[in-house]
């Protein structure tokens, strides 16, 4: 007989998704259904004002990946407009963009996702000097690791346990038996977490020298940026370095050997696909390296989709094949619209009430806020994940070098004899290497842009700002901003009128990821990776979460497990989507 | 038609940012007497949390002087005298004796990330730490069904006594049946009522909550509107701004521990101590407003010499709130810092009055003679002071956090 498992917000704090999944007796997932049940019509509230303050407005879709979205609808802007901005503005938009990545994968990993790893409680069990040894194996130069400095945070933890200070290590299953790390290997993650949050707020401030502020930034404007007071002060910029060189050291010598660890120790996971989902990837592609227009310029990400994990091919992108379709959506019925033609008319059917007091989705018909994107006749994930697989079958040379690196380290920690098979990355394993990876990568390349941006500002070019004559621009105009946020592909697409938007639409990474089925009735990338996994014991939905987590969904929320009967089987934070 | 003039210069002149900073000694001594009343109160009651702060300052690596180095600062901001400093201490001893309930509605999670993510460890967020875990203990560690029967309980044991802190604003027109919590559906607007119900006070934090914000800018398509305009029978108090500056929430918090009442609050229910000034009044480029130093385009000579921003359609002007000495990111920068003027972002409907890169008016600004010069001076007076205070805590903030860096 089968389980009906609701996998609902714990709404009382926070949190606007709901998972619903049907369990077999194996305790494999069978159905998955992904709903977002909060909405406030943000695309709607965009219409009629003055394209140049829209970003501001936009950029409150979500507080988490907050200046993501202010950056992408200023660059659809400046694409109606056709206005290119200057280099100083264009190397500090990368800088804050990436400082964003390099916070953003840090905080996911350690505080949102790192407990579907690490067993903290296993940790006061570990032997300091024996773990001090351990680290080593994992990275030459390890990071905060010392036989002294982890018997210090040892003895932190057992405080925070004695105190019953649990919140701060929330999402966790204690003692499941499904966690696969030594004691002292959880010692060296949990020691990484606690310092993760001290480092985390240096990587805050840097996007905060550049932005004014961290969340909701304030320096960016259609045409360039305004912070040249702040570029052309060389202590401004050294702070900055100094921040970026500290995050840096963190980044290489604890977060990616973490990833490591857990890649090897995990492997089996990795190794027969777990998590993978769809297996079709996008990438707008992101991160201008040189001062052509937008979509003419080099970019460190490139663009284009890989179907069906080939990565033998990529598919060029084409936005015209961007749709939207809300069979299951709680919008009017309508045939799939291109972001251009899209409307935001809501038709809310609500959930049905059963006779257990409790609500469900009414699975059939219409059950999320979320639309369903499809690109041409295609499903696709994003994030991370997808960049690093677009950009190896693109043959970037950059990222392959990269995600090689990583494949070859973890081959030889499992004693393949060879780098570990690319396939590996298609699993839920493989998209947090993939943020990993992604991560000391941006951090490296953000030195490289620093110093490009001190040497230009040094040469005397303060232009951060490009003219242009806002009446004619704006008199009929189209554009896109379609470029990548921390978790995947994000697209803002407006129409500007007589100096006014006349519609505007946002397909934001969890649309993409955490939609519902389209009319065909296929799913989206979070419900397609939750099926086939395996609960080892449905009252700790560990692996479940491991999956859900490792998409690094954005609005904080938590999330409870209940049976049919209302049985709660569990509880556990969550990260959830971007509603609009 | 009034002239454009004439309308600034009556928004500069308006009366509710007047605060009194000195009240004379009667006052001081009447409300220190009612305050120790209050806390010795507080200490017969059980804590409704296990946690103290001393533990868990220890635990984070604060010393004592750190934390009456804290004290000293936020007691400045209350825009209390010092010798209320030993009284802020205690209360902060204190805040595990009231409950707190956390809930979140129509949001971006703008202002947990900013308390609980973007900035790490400070004495600020360890407060809120230890009322936020109370909520979880209280609420959270409940399962399935026994949630709800929990939060019931939790609010009758409470009963009058918890504050029931509210993030996002609440759909009451067309999208109230839109947006629900829980396993049984429950419409934003149905469960804020019932927490706010028994609650001693309610505090709404963002704009969001406070105004409507988002949601409720034009055409308001779900109906969206603040926690004041649909609770009633109970003390409200607004902590706007997108996000809502931490400091600022825990001030508000401190207050009621201390006195067991809302703070002293403008005609918009925001605290005075917080939103009783201009931005533009501790505006670092106000001497360039003065002197009539102007961005006339970004990045033009005017912005690289740091000139005033209100051509740029700054709102420092119009807009109450104290970021021009807080600041964020433990005072690392402000949008003003940053180049960008401010957008008002915690006055009610800025995102239709304000939130726009041009001046209100065409200005006819004539600095320095202008008769918008001689109004803004008029009301200069008390803010001296404030600026003082402001400068105090500045300094106190940057020391504790340097320290804190020290340790780890």
């Amino acid at each position: 007989m089968s389980k009906h498992v609701i996998v609902d917000p714990i709404t009382r704090i926070e949190g606007h998704l709901r998972v619903e999944a049907v369990i077999d007796d194996d305790n494999v997932i069978k159905e998955a259904y992904i709903g977002s049940t909060m909405f406030r019509g943000i695309e709607t509230i965009l219409k009629g004002r003055d394209p140049r303050d829209a970003g501001l407005l936009a950029m409150r879709i979500c507080g988490v990946c907050t200046g993501t979205h202010y950056q992408r609808s200023i660059e659809a802007v400046e694409d109606a407009f056709k206005v290119t901005i200057p280099k100083n503005a264009r190397l500090v938009r990368n800088l804050i963009q990436g400082a964003l990545y390099v916070h953003d994968h840090t905080v996911h990993f350690y505080h949102l996702h790192g407990l579907d790893w690490v067993d903290i409680t296993s940790a006061l069990k570990a032997d300091p000097s024996k773990a001090e040894e351990e680290s080593y194996k994992w990275c030459d130069t390890p990071y905060g690791t010392s036989k002294s400095e982890l018997k210090q945070i040892q003895e932190r933890l057992a405080k925070f346990v004695k105190q019953g200070r649990l919140g701060l290590f929330a999402n966790a299953y204690w003692g499941n038996k499904h966690y696969k790390l030594t004691p002292e290997q959880n010692l060296i993650a949990t020691a990484h977490y606690l310092q993760a949050l001290d480092i985390q707020r240096d990587m805050a401030k840097m996007m905060a020298i550049f932005g004014g502020k961290m969340p909701h930034p304030q320096s960016i404007v259609v045409g360039g940026v305004t912070c040249v007071q702040d570029i052309k002060n060389p202590a401004r910029i050294a702070l900055f370095k100094t921040l970026l060189e500290k995050s840096r050291k963190f980044v290489k010598n604890a977060y990616l050997a973490d990833v490591l660890m857990a890649g090897t120790m995990y492997a089996d996971e990795a190794l027969d696909g777990t998590g993978a989902g769809l297996k079709n990837y996008m990438s707008y592609g992101d991160f201008r390296l040189d001062d052509n227009e937008f979509y003419k310029s080099s970019k460190l990400f490139p663009s284009g989709i890989v179907v069906n994990g080939d990565l033998s091919k990529v598919l060029p992108l084409d936005q015209n094949k961007i749709t939207e379709d809300v069979t299951h959506s709680w919008y009017k019925d309508d045939k799939p619209l291109h972001p251009f033609e899209g409307k935001t008319e809501p038709n809310y059917t609500g959930l049905e009430k059963k006779e257990d007091g409790f609500s469900y989705f009414k699975t059939n018909e219409k059950y999320s806020w979320i639309k369903a994107p499809v690109y041409g006749d295609t499903r696709v994930e994003v994030g991370p994940l997808a960049r690093m697989i677009v950009g190896v079958a693109a043959k970037d040379k950059r990222i392959t070098k990269y995600v090689t690196g990583f494949l070859a380290k973890l081959g030889e920690k499992l004693s393949l004899g060879k780098p570990a098979p690319a396939s590996v990355l298609f699993s839920t394993v493989g998209r947090t290497a993939g943020r990993a990876v992604e991560t000391e990568m941006m951090a490296d390349v953000m030195m490289e842009w620093v110093d490009e941006l001190a040497a230009n500002v040094a040469s005397g070019d303060l232009s951060t700002w490009s003219e242009f004559d806002f009446g004619t621009v704006s008199k009929d105009a189209r554009g896109f901003g379609l470029a990548e946020a921390p978790r995947g592909a994000l697209g803002h697409w407006v129409v500007v009128k007589d100096g006014k938007i006349e519609n505007y639409q946002a397909v934001v990474p969890s649309t993409w990821n955490a939609s519902p089925r389209d009319k065909k009735g296929r799913m989206g990338a979070y419900e397609s990776a939750l099926i086939g996994t395996k609960v080892a014991d449905p009252n700790q939905p560990l692996e479940m979460l491991r999956t859900i987590h490792s998409f690094d969904p954005c609005i904080a929320c938590a999330v409870h497990i209940v049976d049919t009967k209302g049985k709660e089987l569990g509880k556990f934070k969550v990260n959830t989507s971007c509603s609009i | 038609m009034i002239d454009r003039r004439d309308a600034l210069m009556q928004l500069f002149s308006s009366k509710g940012a007047r605060v009194n900073t000195n009240r004379g000694d009667a006052y001081y001594n009447s409300l220190m007497e009612k305050m120790k009343k209050r806390l010795s109160e507080l200490e017969k009651i059980p804590a409704a949390s296990k946690t103290s702060i001393e533990e868990v300052l220890e635990t984070e690596g604060f010393t004592r002087r750190d934390f009456m180095k804290w004290a000293s600062a936020a007691c400045a901001m209350l825009m209390l005298p010092p010798m209320f400093t030993p009284m802020v201490a205690k209360a902060a001893e204190l805040m595990n004796r009231v409950p707190v309930i956390w809930i979140e509605l129509q949001d971006c999670a703008g202002n947990s990330e900013a308390i609980l993510r973007s900035d790490a460890p400070t004495i600020d967020e360890l407060i809120l730490d230890i009322l936020s875990l109370e909520f979880n203990e209280t609420l959270m560690a409940a399962a399935g069904h026994q949630a709800e029967a929990h939060l019931e309980e939790a609010m009758e044991t409470f009963k009058g006594k918890y504050l029931c802190v509210v993030e996002g604003s609440v759909p009451i027109g067309k999208g109230k049946e839109w947006c629900t919590i829980g396993a049984k559906a429950e419409t934003f607007e149905e469960h804020l009522q019932k927490v706010a119900r028994n609650s001693a006070a309610v505090v709404a934090v963002g704009t969001c909550a406070t105004f409507g914000g988002v949601p409720a800018a034009a055409p308001n398509p779900t109906g969206a509107v603040g926690v004041q305009d649909i609770v009633r029978g109970k003390p409200i108090i607004n902590i706007p701004a997108c996000p809502a500056n931490p400091a600022n929430i825990t001030g508000t918090i401190l207050h009621f521990v201390l006195t067991g009442q809302v703070p002293e609050l403008d005609h918009l229910n925001r605290p005075k101590f917080a939103f009783g000034y201009r931005i533009h009044d501790n505006c670092e480029r106000r001497a360039h407003f003065d002197a009539g130093e102007f961005v006339e385009e970004w990045g033009d000579e005017g912005a690289q010499n740091n000139f005033c921003l209100y051509k740029m359609g700054c709102k420092g002007p119009m807009t109450f709130n104290n970021c021009s000495i807080i600041r964020y990111n433990e005072a690392v920068n402000w949008p003003i810092g940053a180049g960008h003027g401010c957008i008002g972002c915690s006055e009610p409907q800025f995102w239709d009055k304000y939130a726009q890169e041009r001046p209100m008016a065409d200005a006819h600004i004539k600095a320095p003679t202008g008769g918008v010069e001689k109004t803004v001076d008029q009301f200069g007076l008390g803010l001296l002071s404030a600026a003082a205070i402001g400068i105090g805590i500045h300094a106190a903030i940057s020391a504790a956090a340097g320290k804190k860096g020290g340790d780890e």
